[in-house]
């Protein structure tokens, strides 16, 4: 059986405990709100993209410690990135999360497995734990939700 | 000292003897769905091995078999709930079915726009939801019932709430907070009003004496898996009168007295509306459960839980102090063993999570009740609900295991 210490990483905690870019974003930015239907854990993702490039990016909500740090550390990660980049980060980290996207081409596949997922992999263990992969993947499916909003200009 | 043994009780679970990880399961999920006894296992086994067959249609010996079961299983259930007939007693997939039969054919057959239903905020999302439907289909007008800070109704404005209302939906016992209401005083109040009272009693049954004529009540929603019994199978009990004056619900086999061309007539109650092969097999199982429950005797499972959710109260506040929060009524007298907790700062998925390292097995969520989660300031809760086969060894366990979750998290 796998050891909490495979699900509870140090780094993941310390997204939990000091989460980075919480907070809200005024119009123009997107805003899209995700619900884990399981729990009640509920969350908001604000985008700001300008000149296809992801250029502020908050989150607010609550969630538990996986579906929270999951959400900082993706803030991190998406901010300076072309909307390109996000989409290829989304589903490399989905892709690590054993959620296989839908109508990937072999290029966009080859883009995703190029990215390197830094801090994020410490969240690896979670599929140990299946019962949380929707806890950690509910950040990025609002993210992509975002972004399907966004206006065609941005 | 109580008057159920747990330790000879839980000889009646096979699944107690499963080790994971060579540790026992502590099962504090019991008002999610109970475990079973092996006299339920072996009802079903032998009735699949023995007597299985068609009910209400066939002639030969083997039919009538499974028919006298079938029909004695309703028989029992509805003396357990003390039901005036047993044809007061509607087979159902569930609860929520039950209660949704409610809305779909009373409610549509006797509300109309601008008609009042009143509901309570501790209500699970299967006593919502339907009348929600209904009020988007034909607007009807719900009104709640507030709670008081200790997770009571607070019933101040009860009559004014309840003034011109056609019905009153209420749960006996609360999913989340263990409050159990004074279901023979709110019948009374809504029939003051002159309207009718549709009881949840999901949570009630299988943990306390259930007389419906007594409540005065005119529908009660039940499910078996909560009691003993297999899922797949709940109740609706109503009133007679009520139940013959009601459209079916869903159309097909079993529920006919003729089928034209031009038409059809519906059968008598119960089979009205019971459309479609039932689950026999779960009803022969639910009526088993009746019988093992009824044997432990139902005032000795109410005092077990009593006395259980004292201690794991009264041990929990000893260990944590402010630490814990306990939402719901601190008197038992009040409340059954279902017990929502908030542990630290920590979300109770994280709880439930190191809890599991230990097997102890607690639901974290909503409960289906985001109402009354919103009213607690939350979104989730972490929930030990107590049966007959818990003993204070649980309590325990649960308190040794929420140490883990200091140590991870480092509060």
């Amino acid at each position: 059986m796998p050891g909490l210490e495979d699900l509870y990483r140090e780094i993941i905690l310390d997204h939990y405990r000091t989460p980075r870019n919480r907070g809200e974003l005024a119009p123009p930015a997107v805003r899209a709100e995700g619900h884990n239907p399981l729990c009640g854990d509920e969350i908001q993702v604000y985008l700001d993209v300008t000149d296809g490039v992801v250029s502020d990016i908050k989150v607010a909500g609550q969630g538990c410690s996986i579906s929270q740090s999951s959400a900082s550390m993706m803030s991190q990660a998406v901010k300076g990135k072309s909307l390109a980049e996000v989409r290829a980060l989304v589903r490399r980290f989905k892709g690590m999360m054993s959620v296989d996207e839908p109508d990937v081409d072999e290029a966009e596949q080859a883009a995703a497995d190029a990215v390197k997922l830094g801090d994020l992999e410490a969240l690896q263990g979670v599929v140990k734990f299946p019962v949380r992969i929707k806890c950690a993947t509910l950040a990025w499916n609002t993210l992509l939700q975002a972004m399907s909003e966004l206006p065609a200009s941005a | 000292m109580t008057t159920i043994d747990s330790a000879t009780v839980r000889k009646d679970f096979p699944i107690f003897d499963r080790l994971i990880d060579d540790k026992p399961i502590v099962y504090l999920d019991s008002a999610n769905t109970s475990q079973k006894p092996r006299q339920v296992i072996d009802a079903m086994t032998h009735f699949m091995e023995n007597s299985y067959a068609p009910i209400n249609r066939s002639a030969y010996k083997l039919a009538a078999e499974a028919d006298v079961l079938y029909e004695g299983a309703r028989s029992k259930i509805a003396r357990f709930i003390n039901a005036a007939h047993a044809d007061e007693i509607v087979f159902t997939k569930n609860a929520t079915e039950a209660l949704n039969l409610v809305t779909h054919s009373w409610g549509r057959t006797n509300l109309q726009a601008g008609d009042v239903v009143v509901l309570t905020h501790m209500e699970h999302h299967a006593n919502i939801v339907p009348w929600h439907m209904l009020a988007a289909e034909r607007g009807i007008v719900l009104r709640w019932v507030p709670l008081t800070a200790d997770g009571q109704l607070d019933l101040t404005d009860l009559v004014t709430l309840l003034d011109g209302a056609k019905a009153f939906g209420f749960t006996a016992m609360s999913n989340v907070l263990g409050t159990i209401n004074p279901v023979h005083l709110l019948c009374d109040a809504a029939h003051a009003a002159g309207a009718i009272a549709v009881v949840d009693g999901c949570q009630y049954v299988p943990h306390n004496v259930t007389d419906v004529q007594a409540w005065g009540a005119d529908f009660m929603a039940f499910s078996s898996h909560k009691m003993c019994g297999p899922s797949g199978v709940g109740a609706l009990w109503g009133k007679a009168a009520l139940l013959d004056a009601m459209p079916a619900f869903m159309g097909g086999g079993n529920m006919i007295a003729d089928v034209r061309l031009d038409g059809f007539t519906t059968a008598p109650v119960p089979a009205k509306f019971e459309a479609g092969t039932p689950p026999i097999t779960e009803v022969v199982g639910f009526g088993a459960a009746v019988d093992y429950l009824t044997e432990l005797g139902m005032a000795n499972v109410r005092r077990h839980e009593m006395d259980l959710a004292g201690y794991a109260i009264t041990s929990l506040k000893a260990r944590y102090g402010d630490e814990i929060t306990i939402h719901g009524p601190s008197n038992i007298e009040v409340r059954g063993a279902t017990l929502s907790f908030a542990f630290r700062d920590i979300h109770p998925h994280d709880v439930s999570q190191v809890l599991d390292q230990q097997n102890v097995c607690v639901r974290a969520g909503h409960h289906c009740a985001k109402p009354l989660m919103r009213l607690l300031n939350v979104t989730a809760t972490a929930r030990a609900s107590f049966y007959i086969y818990n003993d204070e060894s649980d309590a325990d366990a649960l308190a040794d295991a929420l140490e883990g979750a200091s140590d991870i998290f480092g509060f």
